[in-house]
């Protein structure tokens, strides 16, 4: 892939004739518990880079803090762990200023939908041209397992060991609700084509591609999704020309609901729940701006710069 | 005082002249002059005194503007907190502070002027151009009110002249509230002698974005009031200027601080709302587009300096500027940036705190929250201008310094610097002052994200675009790799190179200058923007004999070198500030219980020298005078020269 957008890079890398394969793209050896999600979202991405040939000194990968955020060491891009919750500005902050790089945010679920949760209403709104994977074992596993806005309800943890409280967060339909959403999808970590058809849509998707994974944590939540791993009939998968295809799977799970990625209130009523857990694409808009298209300005050398300069301070002269 | 009735606004002036009726105007020509416009909030009086204060620096005069700001959003009118407006002080040579009392008072009604005098705003013999409506108003309680106000100001010698500040206005406009400041500016530029031409230019540029016809009527009252003043007023004020040998620009802090990133080649100022800081982001987003940069207003202050450590780190360095409460926020993310050695420019205009505190005043209370807010050991850069001209200049400083040692670096202005104007030699702009486009090159495979130098703890920034330089920066306790540390040594050894390269800068600065004698009695300590009173109050004790000095701290971590050797030539230190300090001899104050003022904390540590503070927090700038006072009484042989 070549980069024509960037006004920035006289030194764009020339088209290379290089060819990387996942294990180029290997960083150091995951340290999650085994049986974690997070193995398979890692996998999946391997593969999207492998598959994309993405120049890994042009891709970053930013995350927040939790056991998900540790997904940047395990890979040999460029990256930023930085804060609790704060992925997704510093992800903007790369994607504002060097539009030329592939910007993926990584994140958990306490991560995004509490203490980030701000960030991410107004990112969906930016819509940065990023990947953003929201890694939700509906539970805080790096600190303990402590409840989560998306534990289910009910579900006992140090914080809350008489159940949780409150009905979980719906993190779709709250993406859903937002101005300029234009990609929002839900996948599982155990549906390993669905997780990666998922995030290369995404990836190639123009705008902010949201992507909720379901996983288990296999320290505190492994009864989270046991049912819908073993039970095919807790699945409905949503089906479309335009959606995320992975025929195989429409083998497995039978239950299945024609949705048009395009009908955004059609999604937004299928992200209501209805007893079953709905995998797939439920809005995709590439019409929408994107935040750093829509304040890219033309570049100025030093030399025009203290030409203007001196303009804007005759105005101020004594 | 005159008390002439107004002649008919269509008497043309030669008519006037030409009948023989002119007067014996009186000319005053002094060296400087204070003036106060004060009027009830929302009557326009902060915008006359910007334009008088601007123009009387474009026809060079030296000048300090500072706000006089209301106590509420809308409180209401004719009572003393709703007192709204601007000092100007005005020199024939270059201005460093506001000055003590006004020298003459422009007051819409009688409340607001009394509200300057509780402040000590107003000088002992003070001309006051009062609207006349009032003395002899309608309303019993009103004419009470006038009655009363003016006994409680008795015994001062204020020199009242009435004017016909509303009816004249009345005259012109429709609704004379919105209007009569212009009015009160022509009486000024009459009075001072304004050029006319420069002030109906500032009117238009300052209502650009309103219909032409309000520019025309605000012109139109402008002319009205120097026509007045012409045909009624028997006195005129002169400050003579003296020819600048170098072209000058005048501008206030806040457009400086704009200015001054333009300069340095910055091309995103991330921020959130925030006063005082957000006037710097309205100046920039007028103009920072032509430059190709961004405003991003973000969806909070973590955010607003999170995108700029996302855009710093990807190569192109940016700021963010907030103030007080902001910077609380935004604390987090600076510890983040030290961690990771993400260069960065933190602007933080001070304002009162603690909390919500003094949002739109003045006060230095954020010194040891920008040093030391962070937890853990978070070396960083700290710098303070003390002047308008320094505001503009530090912006390239501060980028320099965060590049070349991988660094956030803080710059604290005020609330008076952000807001005051004044006239400083237009800065000679230098293509090298701009951020280079990062160097995209390949480094060789296994460079290290942190090849920290062992010497000097810098090391080569790797930038997403670098072939080979590929690493995960991360907040987690790291090694030269970036790779997350588990052992003791580690973390040793990143907070070792992370401060040594704060050592090896602070070697790079010079001494401060002390400002009077090298030794002497008292030295006196400040930083930012309090030089200007300092050194005037030190002038007027040294011109008395007083052995007092001062110096001044633009660099307060790591600090300036050479202090300890500075103070061992003065029998006392004193630190004089803008932040709480308490009384030493308020009850229950001891030397082990006495809160001081912040830098004065700083220097006790640096120097283990008994470093005394004079402080206050008025929610105003210093007046040298406070000043002056407080060096008589802290001389260490009492008051004697």
């Amino acid at each position: 892939m070549i980069d024509t957008s960037c006004s920035l890079l006289g030194c764009s890398v020339d088209e290379d004739d290089r060819y990387l394969s996942m294990a180029d793209y290997e960083g150091a050896v995951a340290r999650w518990c085994s049986g974690c999600g997070d193995h398979a979202v890692l996998t999946a991405v391997q593969r999207l880079l492998e598959g994309e040939q993405l120049a890994p000194e042009k891709t970053v990968f930013v995350s927040g803090i939790g056991c998900s955020s540790r997904f940047p060491h395990y890979l040999k891009t460029y990256g930023f762990h930085g804060l609790h919750g704060r992925a997704l500005p510093v992800a903007t902050g790369v994607k504002l200023r060097r539009p030329d790089l592939h910007v993926f945010a990584v994140m958990g679920d306490g991560d995004c939908t509490s203490i980030g949760a701000a960030h991410w209403i107004h990112t969906i709104r930016y819509n940065p041209n990023m990947v953003a994977l929201m890694l939700d074992n509906g539970v805080y596993g790096l600190t303990k397992n402590q409840t989560s806005p998306t534990s289910p309800q009910g579900f006992p943890s140090n914080t809350q060991p008489f159940g949780a409280h409150l009905m979980p967060m719906n993190p779709i339909s709250t993406t859903l609700g937002v101005t300029n959403a234009s990609y929002v999808a839900q996948t599982g970590d155990w549906v390993p084509d669905h997780l990666y058809e998922t995030i290369a849509k995404g990836f190639r998707h123009k705008g902010f591609a949201f992507i909720r994974v379901l996983q288990r944590c296999p320290q505190y939540t492994t009864a989270v999704f046991e049912e819908a791993v073993r039970n095919p009939d807790m699945i409905e998968l949503m089906v479309h020309p335009d959606g995320i295809n992975v025929p195989e799977l429409e083998q497995v799970y039978k239950n299945h609901v024609y949705h048009d990625p395009a009908d955004l209130d059609a999604g937004r009523s299928l992200a209501e729940p209805h007893g079953k857990i709905r995998l797939g694409l439920f809005y995709q808009n590439e019409s929408l701006p994107r935040y750093e298209e829509v304040r890219q300005l033309p570049s100025h050398t030093a030399e025009e710069k203290i030409e203007l300069l001196n303009a804007e301070l005759d105005r101020y002269a004594v | 005082m005159t008390t002439t009735k107004p002649a008919p606004a269509e008497e043309a002036l030669s008519d006037n002249r030409a009948k023989g009726k002119k007067r014996k105007i009186k000319t005053i020509r002094v060296p400087e002059h204070t003036v106060e416009v004060v009027s009830d909030s929302g009557e326009g009086a902060q915008k006359c005194g910007q334009i008088f204060g601007q123009v009387s620096a474009m026809m060079g005069n030296g000048t300090w503007t500072v706000e006089i700001i209301p106590a509420e959003i809308q409180p209401p009118p004719r009572t003393p907190p709703s007192a709204s407006g601007n000092r100007i002080r005005l020199g024939t040579k270059s201005v460093s502070n506001w000055g003590d009392g006004a020298d003459l008072v422009v007051a819409f009604n009688e409340q607001v002027l009394l509200h300057r005098h509780r402040l000590e705003g107003l000088k002992e013999g003070c001309t006051i151009l009062i609207d006349s409506q009032w003395e002899s108003h309608e309303d019993e309680d009103i004419r009470k009110q006038y009655a009363e106000a003016v006994e409680e100001m008795s015994g001062h010698n204020y020199r009242y002249v009435p004017f016909p500040l509303e009816e004249q206005s009345a005259t012109i406009v429709e609704n004379p509230k919105k209007g009569k400041n212009m009015f009160a500016l022509g009486v000024l530029s009459w009075i001072y002698s304004r050029d006319l031409d420069r002030t109906r230019d500032l009117i238009a540029r300052s209502f650009k974005k309103k219909a032409k016809e309000i520019t025309e009527a605000n012109v139109a009252l402008l002319d009205a009031g120097f026509k007045w003043a012409d045909e009624n007023l028997d006195f005129k004020v002169e400050v003579p200027t003296e020819p600048s040998s170098v072209p000058r620009v005048v501008m206030n802090g806040n457009q400086a601080i704009g200015f001054g990133a333009i300069a340095a080649g910055m091309d995103l100022c991330s921020m959130y709302p925030i006063t005082p800081a957000t006037s710097a982001s309205h100046h920039l987003g007028e103009i920072f587009q032509k430059f190709g940069g961004i405003v991003h207003q973000a969806e909070d202050e973590i955010a607003a300096i999170g995108v700029a450590v996302g855009a710093s780190f990807a190569g192109k360095v940016a700021f963010t500027i907030t103030s007080g409460p902001g910077l609380a926020l935004k604390t987090e993310f600076i510890g983040l940036a030290v961690m990771t050695e993400v260069p960065l420019v933190i602007v933080d205009v001070q304002r009162g705190g603690p909390s919500t505190g003094l949002p739109t005043k003045i006060e230095q209370g954020d010194l040891l929250a920008s040093i030391y807010g962070q937890p853990g050991d978070a070396p960083h850069v700290v710098m303070a201008p003390a002047t308008m001209e320094e505001c503009f200049l530090c912006m390239t400083t501060a980028r320099r310094i965060a590049e070349a040692f991988r660094v956030p670096v803080m710059v604290l202005t005020d609330a008076n610097l952000a807001t005051g104007v004044q006239p400083f030699p237009r800065p000679d702009l230098k293509a090298e002052w701009q951020a280079t486009p990062p160097d995209l090159s390949a480094v060789p495979e296994g460079t290290r994200a942190y090849e920290w130098d062992p010497q000097l703890g810098t090391s080569q920034r790797l930038i997403p675009g670098m072939p080979g330089g590929m690493h995960i920066a991360t907040g987690l306790s790291h090694d030269e790799n970036s790779k997350i540390g588990y052992s003791p040594d580690v973390h040793e050894r990143g907070c070792q190179m992370r401060a040594r390269k704060m050592a090896v800068f602070q070697q790079t600065l010079r001494q401060p200058e002390v400002h009077g004698a090298a030794s002497g009695d008292l030295l006196l300590v400040g930083w930012g923007s309090t030089w200007g009173a300092i050194e005037e109050a030190v002038d007027r004790a040294r011109a008395e004999g007083l052995a007092v000095s001062s110096l001044q701290l633009r660099f307060l971590s790591p600090m300036e070198p050479g202090l300890k050797e500075i103070f061992s030539r003065f029998k006392r230190v004193m630190t004089v500030e803008i932040n709480y300090s308490d009384d030493p001899s308020d009850p229950f104050i001891t030397d082990e219980n006495r809160r001081r003022g912040q830098l004065c904390w700083l220097l006790r540590a640096q120097t283990l020298v008994d470093v005394d503070c004079w402080t206050r927090v008025p929610g105003e700038p210093l007046k040298p005078g406070q000043i002056y006072q407080a060096i008589r009484s802290h001389m260490p042989n009492g008051d004697k020269a």
